[in-house]
């Protein structure tokens, strides 16, 4: 059993207005000092097995296809057991 | 394709959350197409000359807008036809569809002031060299309905440079930019010009009962009448 999580961010140069509106409601409710907040995705997904090379390079694949658009998106994969 | 004179058949495709398929297709007919529905899960064109990917949510808009859409049976057709030169416009959540497949540039992210948006938007035509908007005059105004939460084009300087030194912006918005877009950018074209992506509604502005004008016509009859001459 793998578990990878991927983690999907707008690439800094992209307005997150999400972000934004955060970043305005943390001030309203106390929190100073707020000086940016970038709001991402987050996938656990979990696998039956070991994560072996075939299975570890489809999914590098769909991060980049499916989970995030390398247009405007990064995203970083990391796998835990 | 088909080689009938008579007829000019062009698809909408309907997926699951596509709400402007009808209106697409009644839009096609005004300008004296045959309206053809297409369903995502199909593996054939039927035959058709053009498609159109209507507004709407497909599937939620889950994931991203578009990024479901891409990988439906259907599209994997569409997208290999359009690399050959088949028609399609792209309206909205099909524009949002056309950039996730990367049949066009850049993406579209939610609009800068986080609202939602639906309103008559006026449009200056910048482009007619493309199949869908050669009924048009370059610098002609237009005024078509625009509804979208995540309408905001982006894409990077070099591109934004590209498109408009190539002609492939083919409207930009006027007097207001309603969702942040990059360089007031409503819609573009890949290089051939066969493939147009467009986030305001044309398909909303065919008849008088309805729309805030008849401007949407054009985008098809440029197509038809493409068409027409092309059997």
């Amino acid at each position: 059993m793998a578990r990878v999580v991927v983690n999907v961010m707008l690439k800094p140069e992209i307005l997150d207005p999400q972000g934004r509106a955060v970043q305005g409601a943390l001030g309203r409710l106390g929190l100073t000092g707020v000086t940016d907040v970038r709001q991402g995705k987050q996938f656990v997904i979990d696998l039956d097995g070991e994560l072996d090379a075939h299975r570890s390079a489809t999914l590098d694949k769909l991060a980049g296809e499916l989970l995030s658009n390398p247009v405007i998106e990064d995203f970083t994969l990391t796998v835990s057991d | 394709m088909s080689a009938r004179i008579d007829s000019v058949r062009i698809g909408v495709v309907t997926f699951p959350g596509s709400l402007d398929d009808r209106d697409a297709a009644r839009a096609i007919r005004i300008a004296g197409g045959e309206a053809v529905e297409l369903w995502h899960g199909d593996s054939d064109l039927k035959n058709v000359d053009a498609v159109v990917l209507p507004g709407g949510f497909s599937y939620g808009d889950y994931l991203r807008c578009g990024a479901i859409a891409k990988f439906a049976p259907v599209m994997s057709l569409i997208i290999e036809k359009a690399h050959q030169g088949l028609p399609v416009l792209g309206i909205c959540n099909g524009f949002q569809i056309l950039c996730e497949s990367h049949l066009l540039p850049g993406a579209l992210t939610r609009n800068d002031h986080r609202h939602f948006i639906c309103r008559d938007q006026k449009l200056r035509i910048e482009s007619t060299d493309t199949f869908w908007t050669s009924d048009f005059e370059v610098g002609q105004e237009i005024v078509i309905p625009l509804k979208n939460g995540e309408g905001g084009y982006v894409a990077d300087e070099k591109t934004l440079d590209q498109l408009f030194a190539e002609g492939r912006v083919i409207a930009t918005y006027q007097e207001v930019n309603p969702n942040g877009s990059y360089r007031d950018i409503a819609g573009i074209s890949n290089a051939r010009g066969n493939v147009v992506g467009l986030m305001p509604h044309p398909e909303h502005a065919v008849e008088a009962l309805t729309g805030p004008s008849l401007d949407g016509i054009p985008f098809f009859t440029s197509a038809v009448r493409a068409l027409v001459g092309a059997s």
